[in-house]
């Protein structure tokens, strides 16, 4: 293929500048702690409830975005409703709004005296300052990725093909179990990875609504930046090398098991 | 099992015009019915109630001797076929094959035997683990009846199932399906707007226009003796008009004495089938006039002569290669058109 060794190269130098290049540093950085300082540094209680907090809470609003970004998605592409186009751009503004200003915003509604802490205090609920306030922040950060990701992939299955799935006898039900589903599950699974991604790495939105407080609602990476505050700079950077190390692995295993299904299914990888 | 289209009306929007408007008409059980018709004529809305998947605003559907009109699409048992093969891309060519068994709930090792038999019915035995974007366009389209044939349909619905195949292929697989309608004898429902094809492989022809039924009947019925001239010129005729002018029926260059009961003045309309004109390059007796060659189409083995009459008017002349080699036919050429026989329309017709 003509053109295929100035691609290759300039691919190579661009990925090399932009992501390897300042995550070498990151590796670099961390060689100035001793081994068992490191370790003492990342498997800090501390850090180690971070971690837990930071993916689990990142793993909850993925899979909540999967579920409700998927009916979003259908919702659109499937039903004339007035107002669509207006709901179709909403979906888009947790891309551009800055973080800071969601987490802002959404603190306000969860306070015990917000629009809605208020009732669900009432309930005995509380949202804003716990790990629940840290999902609701990581789920609206993540919502376009799935809905964006399914959106194509649901268009793009012919109305004939339902039909005749229900010529041969299937229900709305099994159509959707057999067909649809499994169609649009690559996809599905590219969304909820993207939306998994940027939960993980999320800052911006979370530190107004958690609370920040030290082994209960406080993320990883706000505990990068507080011993970055506090000048140490190699334990910030071992916690963060943990983090890479992690997220890579986790997406490197989502992307294997994308691969598998696309090949099964037939279906591109989106 | 038969067909029965009762006096159907169906409207999409509520204000909108009908997109079929009091058809009836029944296909016969074991037998290839066509609906034709250029497009918008509401061909494939009429399969789509009898499918299930729309419902009539007026009149009932009857397979067999039961009204639809309380029978959902999944209990119909109508297998659907479809220009573009719908086929679940998600899935193997076998287990495509197996889906209306397995929603079913049949037993493993039936619809394991089921699916091969019709494998190799559908010439695609050996390729069952194949994916559909594996396969060339007949082959799918081939999948296609399979999983259609597979749920033993009462009646099997395609909607311009060979619209997407090259020509080739075309004919290969409106053969093979002959001989599998045959064979299996069930009821079939062709949508098609290509009139050879429905003039060639079915027994009953239903020609629509503007969502009614024009004529309905065997494919020589509708050839020889269509009930307008629209119907014929839909068939491939070439359609003279004219008038009644002192008791003869006179289209262009083309006249006739008028039948007892024309008007004078009255509209007439003169069709001529191919097979109705001969042509000639020397002027001998009988019906003989000059017109001039403006346009040879070979298709194939065969062409369509385009001739302009003296008057004007146009018409086409479908020949043998051989025969216009004889004559030596060139465009822009005169030659002299015998008339054999036509059929006269008079008067203004609603199809």
């Amino acid at each position: 293929m003509p053109g295929f060794r100035l691609t290759l190269i300039s691919t190579l130098v661009f990925v090399a500048l932009i992501v390897v290049l300042p995550l070498f540093g990151l590796f670099l950085k961390t060689t100035t702690l001793t081994f068992p300082q490191f370790i003492a540094a990342v498997t800090s209680p501390r850090a180690l409830l971070s971690y837990r907090l930071t993916f689990l809470s990142s793993f909850a609003a993925a899979s909540l975005n999967a579920v409700f970004g998927l009916l979003v998605a259908w919702v659109l592409v499937r039903y004339e409703f007035p107002g669509r186009s207006l709901v179709d751009a909403l979906v888009d503004l947790p891309f551009a709004l800055p973080t800071a200003i969601a987490g802002l915003t959404l603190t306000a509604l969860y306070t015990k005296d917000g629009l809605f802490g208020k009732p669900l205090a009432a309930l005995g609920i509380q949202v804003a300052f716990t790990p629940l306030g840290i999902v609701v922040a990581l789920t609206f950060i993540g919502l376009p990725f799935v809905v964006r990701a399914v959106q194509p992939i649901l268009e793009s299955i012919e109305p004939e093909i339902e039909e005749a799935a229900m010529g041969l006898g299937a229900s709305r039900f099994q159509t959707f179990r057999y067909i649809i589903f499994p169609t649009v599950l690559p996809a599905l699974l590219t969304g909820f990875t993207l939306a998994f991604a940027r939960a993980i790495g999320e800052y911006g939105s979370i530190v107004f609504i958690s609370g920040n407080m030290p082994m209960k609602t406080e993320i990883t990476p706000l505990l990068i930046v507080t011993s970055l505050e506090q000048y140490d700079y190699a334990g910030a950077t071992a916690l963060a090398v943990v983090m890479l190390t992690v997220s890579f692995a986790l997406l490197l295993l989502v992307n294997l098991l994308q691969r598998k299904l696309a090949r099964v299914t037939g279906n591109a990888v989106a | 099992m038969s067909v029965r289209v009762e006096r159907v009306t169906k409207r999409y929007s509520a204000a909108g015009t009908p997109a079929v408007a009091n058809v009836s008409f029944e296909a016969k059980a074991g037998a290839i019915t066509s609906i034709i018709g250029p497009s918008g004529a509401g061909k494939s809305t009429i399969l789509r109630l009898v499918a299930g998947l729309e419902l009539p605003d007026e009149g009932r559907v009857f397979i067999g001797e039961q009204d639809t009109s309380n029978v959902t699409i999944q209990s119909r048992g109508v297998g659907l076929v479809f220009q573009n093969y719908a086929l679940f891309q998600n899935m193997t060519v076998r287990d495509n094959i197996a889906f209306g068994l397995t929603v079913r709930k049949r037993d493993k090792a039936e619809i394991d035997a089921r699916v091969e038999k019709l494998l190799s019915l559908v010439q695609l035995a050996g390729k069952g683990n194949r994916f559909p974007r594996e396969l060339s366009g007949g082959q799918r389209q081939r999948v296609a009846f399979a999983r259609a044939l597979a749920i033993d349909p009462k009646v099997l619905l395609l909607d311009e199932p060979f619209g997407a195949l090259d020509a080739r292929v075309r004919i290969e697989l409106r053969e093979w399906l002959e001989g599998v309608q045959k064979e299996m004898g069930v009821t079939t429902l062709l949508v098609t707007h290509d009139q050879e094809e429905a003039l060639e492989i079915s027994e009953h022809v239903v020609l629509m226009f503007d969502g009614r039924v024009a004529q309905a009947g065997s494919p020589g019925d509708l050839y020889d003796r269509p009930l307008s001239p629209e119907i014929a010129a839909f068939l491939g005729a070439s359609v003279l008009q004219g008038s009644v002018k002192n008791g003869q029926a006179q289209a262009g260059s083309f006249s006739v004495s008028a039948t007892g009961t024309a008007v004078e003045g009255e509209k007439v309309r003169a069709v001529l089938r191919s097979e109705d004109l001969k042509l000639t390059r020397s002027a001998t007796d009988g019906e003989v006039r000059a017109a001039f060659v403006r346009r040879l189409k070979v298709v194939g083995g065969r062409v369509k002569v385009s001739l302009d009459l003296p008057h004007g008017e146009s018409v086409s002349v479908d020949l043998p290669r051989s025969e216009v080699d004889a004559l030596a036919l060139a465009e822009g050429e005169q030659v002299f058109v015998d008339v054999s026989s036509a059929r006269i329309f008079y008067g203004e017709f609603d199809i």
